[in-house]
């Protein structure tokens, strides 16, 4: 999954160094455009740490550099499902997350997770989802069902873009056939494969660049996008709704943990303390334009984002987050997505 | 002072170790640490296993069905082959464009050659992305091609001019383009045009001069040009992501598939092994159309 925060062509690496104090240094990696420079600036205020930041653009990236071995980073912000396989493959550390002082402050809808139980490697950052956006003004549908997305209508077919990377689309698709993440059965990918591929032919791009300025010139009326980033395209001035389907929508969850190698252990330990207090989340969230999980950042959040329709999951919409799949799925996946593109 | 040997051919090589160790260190070890790659096992989570295994090229042209039979898959032979054919489509463009514009700089008195030159390194100032973003403000719907069209009403509806091979053809011939006319308005260069004149003075007419005199001695820059642009052709994929819409998998979006979201290192190494043949191929005919000539030129 490639996940775009603002804007593309400047994906800078950020590095913010700080005056140097004698607190030492915490080397955060982190998404690109995904860590607030002023809660960067107000953490090394409070601490006397100096930050210094690395970008990747996807999961895949991020694990791969840990495999590698040689990092040197102290903190990473993998999603959910990685986490799961950074576990699973030994390359995160216990820092007893459910021990620090602020936890008591994480939503208990996000304590405890499926992808780190005990809570020992991580906290959280920031959630969202992936479901598909609209020209409300252009399209005369609701998005009240993945079928809007799957099986355009006339007015769609021709103008209706798709992430390039098939984590959440085939997770979509799912959604919409009712069938599970991460299906080991052939025959239920069958499915899942001839939707995609009669939904191709209304394809216009898939891409997951520029979703925004693809929707602002009318080049497509509809695509696949993620919630804070539909946001932005709103805020920017198109008629953009994020849909929010019956069948649900496929959440993401990143959180903050700490690679085996890293050498500021306490540091790292004290930034993810500090990123449980709902001053700094709400800090990041307004930056990030997505939300995070901590009780009682309302009150700091901006207007904007505590309003915004793309933040507010509806009650009765499910978010179902996507998980860390089978050797044997990813192989079926794989097909599929090699099939819709060949 | 350090003595130099006195060798000759010891300091030859002295002299050339440099390049030597860039070429090894930056290209045969990456190569090779390819090469090993895709001669391994997949491991699920990204990363390979250390086992020897050609499953990776086997890959490449069979897959096991649901009843676990090898069969034949022409998916990615006909992504291998979609992508030559597309960079060569971009070559003959750039070919197209870029010769005569060569000759044109050719025929400019010396003094204002250079400042043509410049001009056309020119785009070389701006990042590639970005410059292919905005093929996409030209290209596009309400872009700068169709709004005047429809403003005027000689169209009524979008072209649909973004989002094909089409696109991915303009914005590769643009990308390499400068790549074909350096080397081509280098050989023309050196023309002797004395010979364009002892051709014209022999009643050789237009066509004829230009077929059998200028373009077989600026042959060297041509063959240099076309391997400059179908090269990074091969193995683009900024165009094809930006202005295919990525429908058609090409072989640089393959190799990308295969490392990221497939996980599957040693099929995307062997990809890239196959696309380093295509590459090695086209030099290997380059390399003999260069001896045919050294030994026309050493006949005369």
């Amino acid at each position: 999954m490639m996940r775009q925060f603002g804007a593309p062509l400047l994906a800078i690496t950020l590095s913010v160094s700080g005056t140097a104090f004698a607190e030492g240094d915490l080397y955060i990696y982190n998404w690109s455009d995904y860590t607030a420079p002023d809660l960067v600036e107000k953490f090394e205020a409070e601490t006397g740490i100096n930050v210094i930041i690395d970008s990747y653009d996807s999961n895949e990236t991020a694990l791969a550099k840990l495999q590698s071995g040689a990092t040197g980073y102290d903190i990473v912000v993998p999603s959910q499902h990685f986490v799961e396989i950074m576990i699973k493959e030994g390359l995160l550390q216990k820092v007893a997350v459910h021990q620090m002082e602020n936890f008591g402050n994480v939503d208990p809808r996000w304590t405890y997770p499926s992808w780190d139980p005990d809570q020992e490697y991580s906290a959280p950052w920031n959630w969202g989802s992936a479901s598909f956006s609209y020209r409300a003004d252009l399209y005369s549908g609701s998005g009240a069902s993945l079928s809007e997305f799957f099986e355009p209508s006339e007015e769609v077919c021709g103008r209706l873009g798709v992430f390039e990377a098939p984590d959440e689309v085939i997770n979509m698709a799912n959604l919409y056939l009712g069938l599970p993440y991460c299906s080991e059965d052939p025959a239920e990918m069958t499915r899942v494969q001839e939707l995609l591929v009669n939904q191709k032919p209304c394809v216009t791009a898939y891409s997951s660049e520029g979703l925004n300025d693809r929707l602002a010139n009318e080049d497509v009326i509809m695509s696949a996008h993620w919630n804070g980033y539909s946001k932005k395209g709103r805020e920017a001035g198109a008629d953009i709704v994020y849909a929010y389907p019956e069948e649900g929508i496929v959440g993401w969850y990143d959180s903050v943990v700490v690679p085996v190698g890293a050498s500021n252990i306490d540091n790292a330990k004290i930034f993810m303390n500090f990123m449980m207090d709902p001053e700094n989340a709400a800090i990041q969230s307004n930056f990030s334009h997505y939300a995070n999980a901590i009780m009682g950042s309302e009150a700091y959040l901006d207007e904007s984002l505590s309003t915004a329709a793309e933040l507010n999951v509806p009650a009765d919409v499910p978010v179902i987050f996507g998980e860390a799949c089978s050797p044997a799925a990813q192989k079926l996946i794989d097909r599929v997505w090699t099939k819709v593109l060949q | 002072m350090i003595s130099l040997p006195r060798n000759p051919r010891t300091r030859t090589w002295l002299g050339l170790a440099p390049a030597w160790l860039v070429i090894g260190v930056f290209m045969l070890v990456p190569i090779a640490l390819m090469a090993v790659i895709s001669f391994l096992e997949a491991n699920p989570y990204g990363g390979v296993h250390f086992n020897f295994s050609t499953d990776a090229y086997v890959q490449i042209a069979f897959e096991y069905d649901l009843m676990d039979d090898l069969v034949f898959n022409p998916i990615y032979i006909n992504i291998i082959l979609r992508s030559v054919g597309l960079s060569v489509l971009a070559t003959v463009v750039c070919l197209v464009i870029g010769f005569p514009v060569a000759y044109f700089i050719t025929l400019q008195p010396p003094s204002r050659r250079n400042f043509y030159i410049y001009l056309i390194t020119i785009p070389f100032w701006t990042n590639l992305l970005i410059r292919t973003f905005s093929w996409i403000l030209i290209l596009g719907r309400n872009g700068v091609i169709e709004t005047p069209l429809l403003l005027t009403g000689i169209i009524d509806d979008s072209l649909g001019m973004m989002y094909t091979n089409g696109a991915i053809t303009v914005g590769l011939a643009y990308s390499y383009l400068p790549l074909m006319i350096l080397p081509i308005y280098a050989s023309l260069e050196r023309l002797d045009f004395r010979l364009v004149e002892a051709a014209s003075d022999l009643y050789a007419h237009r066509l004829e001069i230009m077929t059998k005199v200028i373009i077989p001695l600026s042959m060297p820059g041509i063959v240099a040009g076309c391997m400059l642009v179908y090269i990074p052709s091969l193995g683009a994929f900024i165009a094809p992501d930006l202005l295919g819409g990525g429908k058609r998998l090409l072989l640089g979006s393959l190799v990308q598939l295969q490392f990221a979201t497939a996980r599957n290192w040693p099929f995307g190494a062997a990809i890239a092994m196959i696309l380093l043949a295509f590459v090695v191929v086209a030099l290997m005919i380059y390399a003999q159309s260069a001896r045919k000539r050294a030994r026309i030129e050493g006949d005369s």
